[in-house]
């Protein structure tokens, strides 16, 4: 197996990790660095929970090859608090009551911080929008999508 | 009361939206799922060989290949773990023995150092097969031109509730003969007859199933298992790796989704089996999304035929349904789904002759296991739409025709058990308000259509007679409270709602109670599984009565230390106080080390534990020819649904314009969870009706994938859901709360088809109410171009 050595900041911290080639983003976030809440949901890129920033950008990280992370800035759930503070997304959807199982929250906390940080005043189509790709079975997405908009008052 | 503290007004915990006690660590992705454990370097992963064949038998089978591959462990086949289990019928075994019966059935597994080693033994494996005819239809199935597909079925162990009829495919056969049908129908002055189709969906939680097994020296287990069921895999798993229940040990971290699949034993036995041959050794296997699709439980299909009747006056008279389950390879669960279905098949209608057959037949599709109202979605969505057109041929309003016919307290319902007391006028009344339901209202656009629809249900907890429940409450030296119980949170809230309870019972603040957490049957008290919507009435009872014992222990102890009588002294945010001699003390120290007697005489008390357990101990079973008997079941929780949509004429595509669901609760502990549900279940129930399918051709499911079978997304919702909620106290809930988990997905179908006939005149005969099928049975009727 071919290795290739990686530095890259993640949640403000500088890694430097050996990725085998064929390792997604997602392997090395879960396997190499012990950052378990980023999710699992398919590997194919078609549910969400695996959702991270990418240079600012929100892409299924099992779709990314983490060899192609040489320089890149990651944020994934576990970067959102800070000082055990939850971010405003955090605490507007916990408190709207949009978190039930939790397996697809990860993910759709990181959609909707990309969201706001493009449009810090988004309808609710908008939102809707942006978390087309997150796969939510439990909630019905109404008190998700009720806690970014709440978020975005903040 | 004397001091500021115990004069602070206790605001009570139940009823009250109290934030999930499980929310910080979901929304900072600190909750810990199955997969986020940690094994180490010595972790084992295990691959699954499946049958490529819907019906064959297995001529041989050669591991010789695989087992030589550096890194290979174990390789395990059927003839290693011959024994047949099951939750209701023991019919399946871990892996295939002699014969396969779906594509997609265990046949061997690989556990090996890596996946990639594991996958490459596995295709090392060579099998010989006999390709058999197969069976892909349930009312062939059940006929005697249909191959055999559980030869043995006569040996299978049986509760004594189901009735399998060896020699068939038919594996149970449950039936009502109440009152008579055909004398009735002759005094019937409207009579609909229609027949439904309901395809297998799938569950679909976003996590799917992943457990690790590992097996010490000395012979005891271990599972770490995303599972609904810890108890029921302890015990299940055991029998079938001959070894006792004491010696396997399941763990429960939190659950990414379940619906009723992670109930029950499916995958979670192949790393255990694997295990066994690897002493030491832990061995992982978590599922594709592909394999989720069809390899674990579906919900199974159902043709029904149903015929329904009235007389002049509106008021229903008969009512058969004849309900043919394709219920799949193995039915250890799923002869039960169809058991549910037959002792609700009334619906809750007050319908005095009723005959039903709900037959369970062996076919070779993926396993019909639980799903979210097992049955229940299948039978309302015949029911509740011939009744919908059965009000309009009678010339009735669909709402008063659905009041005078609902059932109320009091009526002998369809199994001979007596109805409790239950709100489903004030569901009906709520649904059709919100929606508006008489009015006729105009579509937004003229290339759209518009109609409304409304539908009821109700459901009963459908489980063994006699699943029991238990919990035991401690306090530490601070005075805060851990509560130990062995029932799972899937998301649902149960482990903030039975906080809620156990603050309330012992006195003290939701804030201060904790959940020992993950569940664990070493340590856990015992649940039989977390499913069938009674956790909150079953868990709820033992938690609460485990709750009121260590109230009653600590107050013993101060009474003695003080000289009192108990009955003066109180428990008011974590503080005894007597209203008596006014004196006051907090529960911190107190709940270890007891109470010091006076002039130095000793010590009172000691370590509090309160425990408690609840069993319903009423339930009976029913007669085999006529489904009477005095108590099917513990309960019903009723409701209504109901949709505005308008449909485009261009595309077929539906609209929700509005849609309200309502259900009676008996009690809403948490009120913001119990929406929660009815919204999640609503749109759960939404997404069955207008998008999932598991398109099945010659066994083969064509689109396991989230790109083929599609799920509602967050645009899919862009409408108002109303949930007004009723409560109606039950009798034997702890404050009167009933269950309501499953509910919200039951009449949705139903609601929604009947929202279609009254936009268009057409009645879909079954789901999913895509847009092409919507479209093209427009274009046939003539309503497009």
């Amino acid at each position: 197996m071919a290795y290739q050595r990686i530095t890259l900041t993640v949640n403000d911290l500088t890694e430097t990790v050996d990725v085998p080639h064929n390792m997604t983003l997602l392997q090395m976030l879960r396997q190499k660095l012990s950052l378990t809440g980023t999710k699992n949901g398919c590997s194919a890129g078609e549910c969400g929970a695996c959702t991270v920033l990418m240079n600012g950008e929100p892409v299924n990280s099992c779709m990314v090859l983490a060899a192609e992370c040489e320089g890149a800035t990651i944020v994934t759930v576990e970067g959102l608090a800070k000082n055990g503070k939850l971010s405003k997304v955090q605490e507007a959807v916990a408190k709207a009551g949009g978190v039930q199982c939790g397996f697809c929250t990860p993910g759709m906390m990181i959609s909707a911080t990309a969201l706001l940080e493009r449009n810090p005043n988004p309808t609710d189509e908008e939102i809707r929008q942006a978390i087309v790709g997150n796969l939510c079975r439990c909630t019905g997405y109404f008190r998700i999508v009720n806690g970014i908009k709440e978020a975005a008052k903040m | 009361m004397a001091n500021a503290k115990s004069k602070e007004k206790p605001s009570s915990p139940i009823g009250a939206s109290l934030q999930r006690n499980d929310v910080y660590e979901k929304v900072t992705g600190s909750a810990i799922y199955v997969d986020d454990l940690q094994f180490g370097n010595k972790l084992l992963y295990a691959h699954v060989l499946r049958s490529p064949h819907p019906h064959a038998l297995i001529k041989s089978i050669d591991t010789s290949k695989a087992e030589k591959l550096p890194g290979v462990k174990v390789v395990v086949t059927g003839k290693d773990f011959p024994e047949r289990m099951g939750l209701y019928l023991k019919d399946k075994t871990i892996f295939a023995l002699d014969r396969v019966r779906f594509i997609g059935e265990p046949v061997a597994a690989v556990a090996a150092v890596s996946e990639e080693i594991a996958m490459k033994a596995c295709d090392l494996i060579e099998v010989e097969y006999e390709v058999l005819e197969a069976v892909f239809d349930a009312e062939y199935g059940a006929s005697e031109k249909a191959p055999l597909i559980h030869p043995q079925l006569g040996e299978y162990y049986c509760p004594n509730y189901l009735f399998p009829k060896p020699g068939t495919n038919i594996s149970n056969h449950f039936k009502i003969r109440r009152g008579n049908c055909e004398a009735a129908w002759k005094e019937c002055a409207y009579i609909v007859e229609r027949t439904f189709h309901i395809p297998h969906i799938q569950h679909v939680p976003i996590e799917t199933h992943g457990a690790i097994a590992m097996m010490d020296e000395k012979g005891k287990m271990t599972i770490w298992a995303s599972s609904q069921s810890p108890f029921a895999q302890r015990n299940i798993i055991a029998q079938a790796l001959h070894i006792t229940q004491t010696d396997l040990r399941v763990i429960a971290p939190l659950v990414g989704g379940g619906f009723g699949s992670k109930a029950g034993v499916t995958m979670e036995a192949i790393p255990a089996a694997l295990a066994t041959k690897c002493k030491g050794w832990p061995v992982k296997l978590m599922l594709t999304r592909e394999e989720e699709f069809f390899t674990n439980f579906v919900r199974q299909g159902l043709t029904t035929h149903v015929k329904v009747g009235c007389d002049k006056d509106g008021n229903i008279l008969a009512l058969k349904n004849v309900m043919y389950w394709d219920a799949g390879a193995s039915t250890e669960y799923g002869a039960n789904v169809v058991r549910a279905a037959g002792y609700s098949s009334s619906g809750p209608y007050d319908i005095p002759n009723i005959e039903t057959d709900s037959i369970c037949v062996y076919t070779n599709h993926p396993i019909g296991g639980a799903y979210r109202g097992f049955g229940m979605s299948e039978l309302h969505t015949g029911i509740d739409q011939a009744i919908d057109e059965l009000a309009e041929k009678a010339g009735f309003d669909k709402v008063t025709f659905l009041k005078k016919n609902a059932i109320s307290e009091g009526d002998i319902i369809v199994t001979g058990m007596k109805m409790h007391a239950m709100g489903i006028q004030e569901c009906i009344d709520n649904v059709a308000k919100s929606i508006e339901f008489s009015k006729k209202e105009e579509p937004t656009s003229p290339d759209r259509v518009r109609g409304k629809g409304i539908a009821i249900m109700w459901k009963a907890p459908a489980t063994s007679p006699n699943p029991g429940s238990s919990a035991w409450v401690e306090l530490a030296e601070d005075g805060k409270v851990t509560v130990g119980l062995g029932g799972q949170e899937l998301g649902q809230g149960t482990f903030t709602v039975m906080a809620q309870m156990a603050a309330a019972a012992l006195g003290v603040k939701y804030e201060d109670v904790r959940i020992a957490g993950p569940v664990d049957t070493q340590y856990s008290p015992y649940e039989w599984q977390t499913v069938a919507s009674r956790l909150t009435w079953s868990m709820g009872n033992a938690v609460r009565a485990a709750a009121a014992d260590a109230r009653r222990q600590i107050l013993d102890v101060v009474a003695e230390a003080w000289k009192e009588n108990p009955e003066d002294l109180d428990i008011v945010n974590g503080v005894v106080v007597s209203y008596k001699s006014e004196k006051e003390t907090p529960l911190a120290n107190l709940v270890i080390y007891g109470l010091p007697r006076e002039n130095n005489g000793g010590w009172i008390g000691g370590p509090i534990v309160g425990r408690g357990s609840f069993m319903p101990q009423y339930i009976t079973n029913l007669d085999l020819e006529t489904g009477q008997g005095p108590r099917a079941v513990v309960h019903y929780t009723v409701g209504c649904e109901g949709l505005d949509i308008e449909i485009d004429k261009n595309t077929g595509k539906i609209h929700v314009i509005k849609a309200a669901a309502s259900f009676d609760v008996g009690k809403a502990i948490n009120p913001e969870l119990v929406k929660g549900q009815i919204e999640g279940g609503f749109v759960q129930g939404l997404s069955s009706a207008l998008f999932e399918e598991i398109r099945l051709r010659n066994g083969v499911m064509t689109n396991p994938s989230f790109v083929d079978y599609r799920i509602a997304t967050a645009p899919d919702v862009n409408f108002p859901l109303d949930v007004p909620f009723v409560e109606v106290p039950q009798d034997d809930g702890p404050w009167g709360a009933r269950g309501v988990g499953e509910h919200p997905m039951v009449p949705t179908i139903a609601a929604l088809g009947n929202a279609i006939y009254n936009a268009t005149g057409i009645r879909l005969d079954g789901p999913p109410y895509s847009a092409e099928k919507v479209y093209l049975a427009m274009y046939d009727a003539g309503l497009t171009k």
